[in-house]
């Protein structure tokens, strides 16, 4: 077996018993990346040099047991986070050159936890997406099938992880751009709550709906990469301050006696026939563990895509104004006066999604749509976010398909945006709601391509929703197949 | 027709606090262009603000002053537009949840006073400033101001007429200062001033359609661009013409107001909640606390001047137009217990010297237990209220004890009525002639006398007392 193929459990065993060294890991990546990147296209930027200087720095400090939980472990940054003195695009023309003097808190938390950091990964356009064909640097490929999208918006991070192009990957979730990926690449992929991870340094698509998280091989990973993100940051002001239990202390816990929540209105029509067994198959297996499966209602899903798509334009509309080339970033060429500099800046810059986007959410704010469309969403959003709280009181965690279907061919809905947002119809809720969520591999369509299953759980039950996707994993003994590339 | 003019006013105040309203970039004036900046400032990408509760607390004071309703739970909001003096492209405001509401202040005018309405006050955020490059075709973005915080005092439409706009606004600019939140100054921009003005017949109720005015950056101009426009719109109706609603810029040179753009080009700033930033909560003990900091507002001051010190309502006025002048002269009063000595030297010697060099009482080199003691030693009669002219200013040149200057000087006035008695009995006897004339009846030789005297003693004799002993001894009743 290849170090690229191990997780961050047992690379970190092998690390601090002295059989391997974090320069070894780090070639065996970089490795890989140079065998498999042509295909899989994972990465907008490579951060070779720095990763060598960062994984010798690791192993010495592994030498004198000085490393943090993820001493010489390769991690990939989506390319959203700002990293300082390293160019962060977020996917768009617009920052094609943008160097940040800064880093994210949670560059700076996994720098300090001993991260070695792989290089930015591809993204759609300010996370607007969910196949990674937004990207103004290309489309990232699904490793099962490279004819075949990865997911989005944060596909370069779950392909990377699947190709093996790093050990572990982050990226955000505004409407399931870290779940949905995670279940069509076939690895898993956290949402946690809303406040739980701090978004200083992460460029806003939606500040309301924005939120961190991890890809990683297995459940144990996930819990590791937690423990690390999670937490408080004064600069933060929707930080939440409220301490971060030991996440690795819900792995391994049995679920007996929990009640799974199932909700009636996510088996919908146009769900797909070998996503619908498997999901199906999954709650069979919860149900082996020893847990009881309940039919649950969330009586607005069907509002959730129609209040995302009004809520998060609208932000993005506002956070968007500052791309305006005035600053930093690009600029268009000759402009007569202001107005013309704007506009030729910001057409030119843009690509189609986010100008879409940005057209959808100024009409939503503007003066006389306001009351109709904003307000009336907000208002729904708080009816949906009650849903899961009444839920929560009749079940432990809630389980769902985290995508209706398994990963589909390029260019097959980039013509059909509507198509395209129905990707994401089982994960916004999260978002609307600020819950977490967790997707976990749950098996392959006939084709071969990942299927995952997602668990749901209330405001800060990260661990209650490990402990679930943890005990789901070891009962479900889903084969480890890896991607033929 | 009678037409009755309609004025409300939109203040905004730039606060002292330390840091800015988002970030720990400092807030103060007159750095180089863009070294109090950070990337929250630049609105760089990723970077999120931080409420600055100094800010929470200034805003508050002015509520409280202005007797205003606090609302405990307030929000920001995003005002959306594109200039590239706002880095973000939307500035922090707050919208439908101000912080303080259905407030009022009282002005006196003509003697009597009359209370304004104060409709809200809210926090929000600065932008940047351009500089434009007089000889190149190019701008330039100076940051330093971006994110320093103002409040927004928006008052109701109770305003009647330009000089009752100015009076409200000397009112507004006098508790900022008093407060201490604002410098209020005005030519620098920390203190602005937008005004809605509208015209109806008199006696009517329904409001006219307004024109927004910008760009008066003094009372005076307030005061002018206000009569201009009421004049302008007074013209347009009587026409049979009608207002058009539209902002109009007040043009200083030329006097008059032009329109800047019409009501079809107004912005529709798209305001909503800001995301990043967490409602505000008020409670009773924050709020408690910030009481406990108010200082006495200047009318009340000025009242309680006029009632324990007896001293002119004018006076009073003079003596309270700043806080720190008003503490000056209470600690002159303190030391010296004559409230009404003290506010003649006050007004009379120290102002005179401060504002001939345009300084404030903060700059004052005369400390008040200095004034006090001069106060004194005239009292005593040690010196002359002449040469305390000449003490007093020696004091402000040079910072010394009035003690010292006089000993220094030798100006020590001569009050010994032996050597004095003396001192007469010899200019009596060298001049005959005069004493005759004197004794005759010509009372006017008694000048001539106290010339003499005041020359043999270098002016230093006390006037009084050689009046006394000259009439007793020229009437010979020695
Ligand atoms: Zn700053």
């Amino acid at each position: 077996m290849e170090l690229y193929e191990l997780t961050i459990h047992e690379l970190s065993d092998r690390l601090r018993a002295g059989e391997i060294t974090s320069a070894e890991i780090v070639s065996s990546v970089f490795g890989r990346i140079d065998a498999v990147e042509k295909d899989v296209r994972a990465y907008i930027t490579l951060m070779r040099e720095t990763a060598l200087a960062e994984a010798a720095e690791a192993g010495e400090k592994i030498r004198k047991g000085e490393g943090g939980p993820l001493a010489g472990i390769p991690v990939a940054l989506k390319d959203i986070f700002c990293t300082k003195g390293v160019r962060t695009t977020c996917g768009s023309r617009i920052l094609e050159n943008f160097i940040p003097p800064y880093d994210a808190t949670v560059v700076e938390k996994l720098r300090s936890a001993g991260a070695v950091f792989t290089g930015k990964t591809n993204m759609d356009e300010f996370a607007m997406g969910s196949s990674t064909e937004n990207s103004f640097f290309g489309a990232t490929r699904n490793p099962w099938d490279i004819e075949r999208i990865p997911g989005g918006s944060s596909g370069g991070s779950a392909a990377a992880v699947t190709a093996g192009e790093c050990i572990a990957a982050f990226g955000s979730d505004t409407g399931g751009s870290i779940r949905q990926p995670a279940s069509l690449c076939g690895v898993v992929g956290m949402k946690p709550t809303y406040g739980r991870v701090s978004r200083y340094g992460l460029i806003a698509f939606a500040s309301s709906l924005d939120q961190i998280g991890p890809f990683t091989k297995d459940v144990e990973d996930c819990a590791i990469v937690m423990n690390v993100i999670a937490g408080y940051d004064p600069r933060e002001s929707t930080s939440v301050p409220q301490e971060v239990p030991d996440y690795r202390s819900f792995l391994g816990r049995d679920i007996k006696g929990w009640r799974v929540g199932i909700p009636k209105e996510y088996f919908i029509d146009g769900i797909d026939p070998e996503v619908e067994a498997a999901i199906r198959k999954a709650i069979r297996v919860v149900e082996g563990a020893g847990a009881k499966s309940v039919e649950i209602s969330l009586p607005h899903t069907d509002y959730c895509v129609a209040v995302y798509y009004i809520v998060a334009p609208a932000e993005a509309s506002s956070n968007l104004a500052r791309y305006d080339g005035v600053k930093y970033g690009f600029r268009a060429g000759e402009a007569r006066d202001l107005l013309e500099m704007y506009k030729k800046t910001r057409s030119a810059g843009f690509g189609a999604e986010v100008k879409r986007r940005i057209m959808i959410g100024t009409y939503a704010l503007s003066s006389g749509y306001y009351d109709a469309y904003y307000r009336k969403a907000s208002q729904v959003r708080g009816l949906i976010k009650r849903d899961f709280d009444e839920a929560f009181k009749n079940c432990d965690v809630i389980l769902t398909p985290t995508s209706p279907t398994p990963a589909f061919r390029l260019g097959e809905r980039t013509d059909d945006p509507l198509q395209m947002y129905l990707s994401d119809i089982f994960t916004i809720s999260a978002n609307l709601a600020g819950i977490p969520g967790i997707s976990v591999p749950c098996g392959y369509t006939t084709g071969g391509l990942p299927i995952g299953v997602q668990f749901l759980a209330g405001h800060f039950q990260e661990g209650r929703l490990l402990q679930a996707a943890s005990a789901y994993e070891k009962h479900a003994r889903i084969d480890k197949r890896r991607p033929s590339l | 027709m009678e037409y009755e003019p309609v004025i409300g006013l939109e203040v905004h105040a730039q606060l002292l606090t330390e840091a800015k309203i988002f970030c720990g970039c400092s807030a103060k004036f007159g750095a180089a262009p863009n070294t109090h900046a950070c990337p929250v400032c630049l609105g760089m990408p990723g970077v999120l603000p931080v409420l600055n509760r100094k800010v929470v607390e200034f805003m508050l004071k002015m509520a409280l002053a202005t007797n205003c309703r606090i609302n405990r739970v307030c929000s920001f909001a995003r005002k959306n537009y594109f200039y590239p003096d706002l880095p973000k492209g939307y500035q922090i405001s707050q919208y439908a949840s101000p912080p303080a509401e259905h407030g009022w202040i009282e002005v006196e005018l003509n003697g009597g006073k009359k209370r304004i309405g104060i409709t809200r006050i809210h926090m929000e955020e600065d932008a940047g400033k351009l500089l434009h490059d007089e000889r190149n075709p190019v701008s330039h973005v100076d940051l330093n101001r971006t994110g320093v915080p103002l409040i927004e005092i928006v008052s109701e439409p109770d305003i009647r007429g330009a000089e009752e706009a100015a009076a409200y606004l000397r009112r507004l600019h006098e508790t900022l200062v008093y407060l201490e939140i604002c410098d209020g100054n005005m030519e620098e921009g920390s203190f602005r001033c937008d005004a809605n003005v509208s015209l109806r017949p008199a006696g009517t109720e329904a409001f006219g359609t307004r024109a927004e005015l910008k760009n008066m950056n003094s009372f005076r101009n307030v005061q002018r661009a206000l009569e201009y426009e009421i004049k302008r719109q007074r013209y347009v109706l009587e026409g049979g013409g009608k207002v058009a609603q539209e902002t109009r810029l007040w043009d200083d040179t030329a006097g008059v107001t032009h329109s800047m753009r019409g009501k079809e080009e107004a912005h529709d700033y798209r305001y909503f909640p800001d995301p990043d930033l967490v409602p505000v909560v008020i409670d009773d003990a924050w709020l408690d606390s910030v009481r406990k900091t108010l200082p006495e507002l200047p009318l009340e001051r000025r009242e309680r001047f006029v009632r324990d010190y007896k001293i002119p309502a004018y006076d009073a006025g003079v003596l309270t137009a700043s806080r720190e002048l008003a503490d000056y002269y209470e600690e002159l009063v303190r030391l010296s217990g004559e409230p009404k000595l003290a506010s003649n030297w006050v007004m009379g010697d120290v102002l005179r010297f401060l504002n001939e060099e345009k300084k404030g009482i903060g700059a004052c080199p005369i400390a008040p237990a200095s004034l006090a003691d001069l106060i004194r030693l005239i009292q005593a009669g040690t010196i002359s209220g002449k040469m305390a002219k000449e003490v007093s200013e020696e004091m402000y040149r040079t910072g010394k004890p009035p003690e010292k200057i006089i000993s220094e000087k030798g100006l020590v006035q001569i009050t010994d009525e032996g050597a004095l008695t003396e001192m007469i009995a010899e200019i009596i006897a060298e001049n005959p002639a005069q004493l005759a004339q004197y004794r005759a009846g010509k009372e006017k030789v008694f000048g001539f006398f106290v010339g003499q005297a005041m020359k043999a003693t270098q002016g230093k004799a006390n006037p009084q007392l050689i009046n006394d002993l000259l009439k007793k001894m020229l009437a010979g009743d020695k």
